[in-house]
């Protein structure tokens, strides 16, 4: 009884310094891990679309072994987007009320529909148009459920006219234009979700979406060049260097990109130095020490960085095998780095009072809805969905029809 | 038959596609005339909200800290046990600066434990070291641009027309985003029902001619209610605006509360 007890005052005793609120001084934030995830999940979803775009938009040729893997990941990621969200409600049953009475200035009523959009009409399409020909071929040449899944895909749609095909190379040129912006919006939501927030001056800030974006962008590419090289190890493949080259270039800029909008967001924060600034420097030195300087802005940006700068510099010096170790490295410190950046933005917008007096703390659990294990899950879960679609529409024994998003029909649009 | 696309039945499809749009927010305008008829707000069935205007004023020259507006707070509303309030009381303490220091003031010691509701402890600094030391009352700001109304995905929190902020709990979907958006800490996702809670002026006390439990219990009337679409020339709210200069919580933030403060210390936030 004595340790229950004890247990229990532990357990409810919050962790806080300074003044808080009496509101804010529950054991957990109100957002924890599981809204750390959705943002980082979104934006790769982002990310890979924009990588796969860089193939049929900006006709990036050495990029085309990995635009079906890019589309693929998108669309894997995608159908888990939202699952954090629901996860966390108060009231999960009650989720379809933003669909169905949303309030037009909120941010995250908005996202809803946004979310539909880009799922629907951009990805779904884009992906659909892309395959359609080599679904209609194999389903003529595969049995069994594999081939009732290809034919359940064509939609009933199978010719192959010359004409037909022309559509389908112009429809999926033009849902990748549409598809852009509409990447864009996605995670921009995402970003002004938190940047929309005036009350906290961590997140209230005009270049968050922006932020979120380019991160997005640089955690989209290198989670296709992690794909990529494990897909290749798997299939014992070797992998085609001119591509992933050209995909650490991309993953440099980007990285630079990025890297130097969130250093403009820092310099301004502390040149303005405004009410909340001195909570603010706590957070970097203390609560947010291990995850922003070290996650964030070393593993996430500063190695990584120099890693492929060195590599644009120094590419014919370096021999293949040490190349691809270290794109690769970069990649993961990168998939590391964004995610400390989400939990930076999203735990550290909550670890210190609205009061501007006091910070609170906070320990990641291991069991329970926003406990690491369940983050673990999520994290995994669009990765099983991509085996089994990569599976499905990226196998080797599938006889290709030599369609690219770049072939002549498409060249002719 | 086969149907052709020309301009004639172009521009009759965009029309009707236009229509369409019309239409749907005007079917969705209707329903939420319709939600706002049956919003679970506790007022009784004959209560006009347009007919009347909120208000809170609080001196806090007056608040001797007892901390029974919470307590009634409390019960009145079955606010759940542990750190979830709709009101609680916040005392300051201000040090005297050390000598030669140039310093105006020394340093603003805050503290609200459980929320002021069974008093304070004395003081942690000896008194001869106390520059000022005062208590401040909080509860929802009734804010004219509620940024936990604009936020609210479904529009389950929403401004009556008489100046209350409400949130109607069989609709709320315990998202949060109110809570994150609330610049005074005023809200809470309460662990019972799930969904967010907060002051409601005492919705159902109020709209049956009663006064909120807090201002009813103050023993210093300290917190001043009234209507102002019904005030006379002797109403306290009036009297009040006559003899005070007022101030508001975070002014900047721009959301323009409708809870006033008198005698306000530029450390309380």
């Amino acid at each position: 009884m004595t340790n229950e007890m004890t247990n229990l005052v532990v357990e409810v005793l919050p962790r806080f310094e300074g003044y808080v609120y009496p509101n804010e001084g529950i054991p957990h934030p109100l957002w924890g891990f599981l809204i750390v995830i959705y943002p980082y999940i979104t934006g790769l979803v982002a990310g890979a679309f924009i990588m796969a775009s860089l193939v049929r938009v900006f006709k990036v040729k050495a990029l085309e072994p990995v635009y079906r893997l890019s589309m693929l990941t998108a669309l894997s990621f995608l159908l888990c987007a939202t699952l954090p969200l629901l996860f966390h409600l108060g009231h999960p049953e009650r989720c379809y009320e933003i669909m169905m009475t949303p309030h037009l200035t909120s941010p995250m009523a908005i996202f809803g529909f946004v979310y539909a959009w880009y799922l629907m009409a951009v990805l779904l399409l884009e992906l659909w148009f892309d395959y359609r020909q080599d679904l209609v071929e194999w389903a003529k040449v595969t049995r069994g459920f594999k081939g009732i899944v290809y034919r359940a895909f064509t939609l009933g749609v199978t010719d192959e006219s010359y004409e037909a095909l022309a559509l389908d190379a112009k429809m999926g040129w033009i849902l990748s234009i549409v598809g852009i912006p509409s990447a864009f919006l996605l995670h921009g939501y995402v970003g002004f979700i938190f940047g929309s927030i005036k009350a906290n001056p961590w997140w209230g800030n005009v270049l968050m979406p922006i932020i979120f974006i380019l991160s997005a962008i640089v955690s989209g590419i290198a989670l296709c060049t992690f794909n990529y090289m494990v897909l290749t190890w798997i299939r014992r493949h070797t992998v085609d260097m001119r591509c992933l080259d050209t995909m650490a270039m991309f993953l440099f800029y980007a990285l630079v990109v990025d890297a130097a909008v969130e250093a403009l967001d820092w310099i301004h924060r502390i040149y303005a130095a405004e009410e909340g600034f001195s909570v603010l420097k706590t957070m970097i030195r203390e609560k947010l020490f291990y995850t922003l300087n070290l996650g964030q802005a070393t593993t996430g940006t500063l190695i990584p960085w120099l890693l492929l700068g060195s590599l644009q510099l120094l590419r014919k010096r370096v021999p293949e095998p040490i190349r691809r170790r270290m794109i690769f490295a970069s990649a993961f410190m990168i998939l590391i780095g964004v995610l400390a950046m989400r939990w930076n933005v999203v735990i550290g917008g909550q670890l210190f009072s609205k009061s501007l007096r006091g910070v609170m703390g906070y320990k990641l659990e291991f069991a329970g809805v926003e406990g690491w294990l369940m983050g673990l899950v999520l994290l995994s879960l669009p990765f099983i969905i991509l085996t089994v679609l990569v599976k499905l529409f990226l196998s080797e024994r599938l006889p290709s029809s030599e369609h690219t998003p770049q072939d002549s029909v498409a060249a002719e649009v | 038959m086969k149907a052709r696309l020309n301009r004639r039945s172009a521009i009759t499809r965009l029309g009707g596609a236009i229509a369409g749009l019309f239409t749907l927010s005007a079917a969705r305008a209707a329903k939420a005339a319709v939600q706002q008829m049956f919003v679970a707000s506790g007022a009784p069935k004959d209560y006009d909200p347009s007919k009347h205007k909120w208000l809170m004023c609080i001196d806090v020259n007056r608040c001797i800290g007892c901390g029974l507006c919470v307590e009634a707070c409390k019960k009145e509303n079955g606010v759940p046990e542990g750190p979830y309030f709709r009101t609680w009381i916040e005392r300051y303490i201000i040090t005297k600066p050390e000598p030669g220091s140039g310093k105006t003031r020394g340093e603003t010691l805050v503290d609200s434990p459980n929320g002021g509701m069974h008093g304070f402890p004395p003081p942690p600094v000896p008194k001869d070291q106390v520059e000022h030391s005062f208590f401040v009352p909080k509860l929802c700001n009734l804010c004219e641009h509620s940024p936990c109304v604009q936020v609210c995905p479904v529009g389950a929190t929403f401004d009556a027309p008489d100046g209350a902020v409400l949130i109607d709990p069989k609709y709320c979907i315990g998202c949060g985003f109110c809570i994150q958006a609330c610049p005074y800490g005023c809200r809470f996702l309460s662990p019972v029902t799930h969904t967010a809670e907060k002051c409601t002026l005492c919705y159902h006390r109020i709209t049956r001619g009663l006064k909120p439990a807090c201002v009813e219990i103050c023993p210093t009337q300290a917190r001043i209610f009234g209507d102002l679409k019904n005030a006379g020339p002797d109403d306290p709210i009036r009297k009040f605006y006559e003899n005070n200069r007022v101030q508001v919580l975070k002014p900047h933030l721009g959301t323009e509360p409708r809870v006033l403060y008198a005698g306000l210390d530029k450390e309380v936030r």
